[in-house]
């Protein structure tokens, strides 16, 4: 199993972590950001409830703005921006 | 290159899905209620069904419902022992440290209260550095496991399957690692066996043959047994002793200390730096105070979780101990054997029956009575024959709660469109059996899990519960330094293989 990060265009990128538990997406999440410009966009997929609650934190903490959350069939996409 | 997510979703909408505003009843599917309604229903038809049959097992029914309850409360709170330091080393978040320290709080509130009426179920346990050893086992294990003790059982209730395999693997190695003889003997210190020899045990328990039994008899047993009251030379059983030297002395000070810790070093950077960008100024003593006051309520769903679960579990030890008193026994083996069952009961008559939340001892329990039924005799060992005995799962009290936590959680994941089958993938199953076996070895050495040893004891003032506490927090920062290092390299292999600018 692995992560899955796409692109989407110049500084959009997706990942996706669906099926991993916690601490992966939180982990992977935090790394990919630190690898991003400022300004990029991240797309992230993910499936496991509890790393809603850190990453919306971590975000916070960072200054990393979530731009919009969606929650479908208990799969979550976070549109979050690289400060 | 093309997206995976948005296209396979069925109009997804925004959902302000991890605030406090969730999407409770109103938007639940007619599938979800139908098992809301099930699951629901099959406990209390258990419930009414087996008091019909006889009113002592509403004793059981008081631990399945309350283990409901905590269900309900951690799937709520996403409340999970092994994410407070977890998260807080790996990605800076402080949100569940904060959640675990108001249900201490308030649990030790809830308990002292019960201790000063002299209805509480709790016991303190041995204390000496076994502790803290034991903690460390446990908090590696609970990283790699991606759950503590408690938090597997929630996480079961929402459908995850690599839960199932923590529980799984806690449960056994519980069960196999209480038995260890033979070569294991070779391991004990001659001074453990020799005092293990001079506790008058019954003949049926061979005290000198495992490493288990010589650790409990001829070391734990020998350690002090220490509250905060009883430091300050109070009773626990006093009104000052439970408040004053158990709940302010042993648990609100060290908590408020702790937070403080927290917040100086993960949350008061970006509270400064927001205030700078917003008001154009330093922070003062008032604006830190505000920070630190910012940083307890930014998850409300948390704190809000942590404060039920206080209370409930106070809560528990009052109604068993109300029940206790009501049946006139000290112990669920009496009331068990009252109803015709005797099968498992351990050589003084009890089983497992600690009157407040536990965990892993009842995971033990199922596999230690699946392996006595295959042959195995284990019933000759401390931890079962002596202690706790191997009741039927179908009739063990901590079992019903258990279960009941699974449901409970998986209700409230029903209502908020959080239940998913998971299945296990080989990598995640790999670590769910090498981080249960750790919380396995790490429970018993520890007599108590996250639950048991930590927050059960910390409430009521033991200082063993900080011990096992700073222990866990050790082991939590060994495990996400080892899992940094894990996925830096994973994540270095496969975004080789990525055609993507970055």
């Amino acid at each position: 199993m692995a992560m899955n990060l796409t692109q989407k265009e110049t500084g959009h990128y997706v990942l996706d972590v669906k099926g991993y538990v916690c601490p992966h997406p939180q982990l992977y999440t935090k790394k990919v950001l630190e690898k991003l410009k400022s300004g990029d966009r991240l797309e992230l997929v993910f499936d496991n409830p509890s790393s809603a609650e850190s990453i919306t934190a971590m975000c916070a903490s960072e200054g990393n703005p979530i731009l919009s959350k969606v929650n479908e069939g208990a799969v979550y996409i976070f549109e979050i921006q690289k400060a | 290159m093309d997206t995976i997510v948005t296209g396979t979703l069925k109009g997804p909408k925004p959902v302000d899905c991890c605030s406090d505003a969730k999407p409770l009843a109103d938007s639940v599917s007619i599938r979800n209620r139908m098992w809301i309604f099930i699951i629901v229903g099959f406990f209390a038809l258990i419930s009414i069904g087996t008091y019909a049959l006889h009113e002592y097992y509403i004793y059981l029914s008081a631990y399945l419902w309350f283990g409901f309850i905590y269900g309900m409360c951690l799937q709520y709170g996403r409340f999970c022992f092994a994410s407070a330091f977890r998260d807080l080393f790996a990605v800076g978040v402080p949100r569940m440290v904060v959640g675990i320290m108001i249900a201490t709080v308030l649990f030790s509130f809830t308990s002292s209260f019960v201790a000063s009426t002299g209805w509480s179920t709790f016991h303190p346990a041995p204390w000496s550095m076994h502790a803290v050893i034991a903690g460390i086992i446990f908090g590696v294990g609970m990283v790699f496991a991606g759950g503590c003790a408690s938090g597997s059982l929630y996480k079961a209730g929402e459908g995850n399957g690599v839960s199932l395999l923590v529980i799984l693997s806690i449960s056994v190695t519980q069960s196999t690692f209480v038995d260890l003889g033979g070569w294991f003997n070779k391991l004990v210190p001659q001074s453990w066996a020799e005092s293990a020899l001079t506790k008058n045990l019954p003949s049926s328990i061979t005290v000198s043959d495992g490493w288990v039994d010589q650790y409990l008899a001829g070391y734990v047993w020998d350690q002090p047994v220490i509250t905060f009251a009883n430091l300050l030379g109070l009773k626990d059983t006093s009104l000052i002793g439970a408040f004053f030297g158990n709940t302010l002395v042993g648990v609100i000070i060290p908590a408020l200390l702790l937070l403080v810790g927290v917040y100086i070093i993960w949350s008061r950077k970006r509270y400064v730096l927001n205030l700078k960008e917003e008001k154009g100024r330093s922070a003062g003593i008032a604006d830190h105070v505000r920070g630190f006051w910012a940083m307890i309520i930014a998850s409300k769903r948390t704190a809000i979780a942590g404060l039920f679960l206080g209370i409930a579990c106070g809560m528990q030890m009052f109604v068993i101990e109300g029940l206790r008193m009501k049946f006139g026994v000290k112990n669920a083996g009496t009331i068990l054997q009252r109803i015709g069952f005797d099968f498992g009961i351990s050589a003084k008559g009890t089983v497992f029956d600690p009157g407040y939340w536990y965990v892993t001892t009842q995971e033990a329990q199922w596999v230690g009575w699946i392996a006595q039924k295959l042959g195995w005799n284990n019933m000759d060992n401390i931890y079962f024959g002596w202690v706790n005995g191997i009741p039927s799962p179908a009739i063990n009290p901590a079992d019903w709660m258990s279960v009941a936590l699974i449901g409970g959680a998986a209700v409230m994941a029903l209502l908020n469109n959080e239940f998913k089958w998971k299945k296990p993938t080989r990598e995640l199953a790999i670590w769910a059996l090498i981080g249960g076996a750790l919380m396995g070895i790490g429970s018993r050495l520890a007599l108590g899990c996250n639950v048991g040893a930590f927050f059960v004891r910390t409430a009521n003032g033991d200082i063993s519960g900080w011990s096992f506490g700073l222990g866990m927090i050790g082991g939590a920062y060994i495990g996400v330094k080892f899992f940094n290092w894990y996925t830096e390299r994973k994540m270095a292999r496969e975004m080789a293989n990525l055609n993507i600018d970055l």
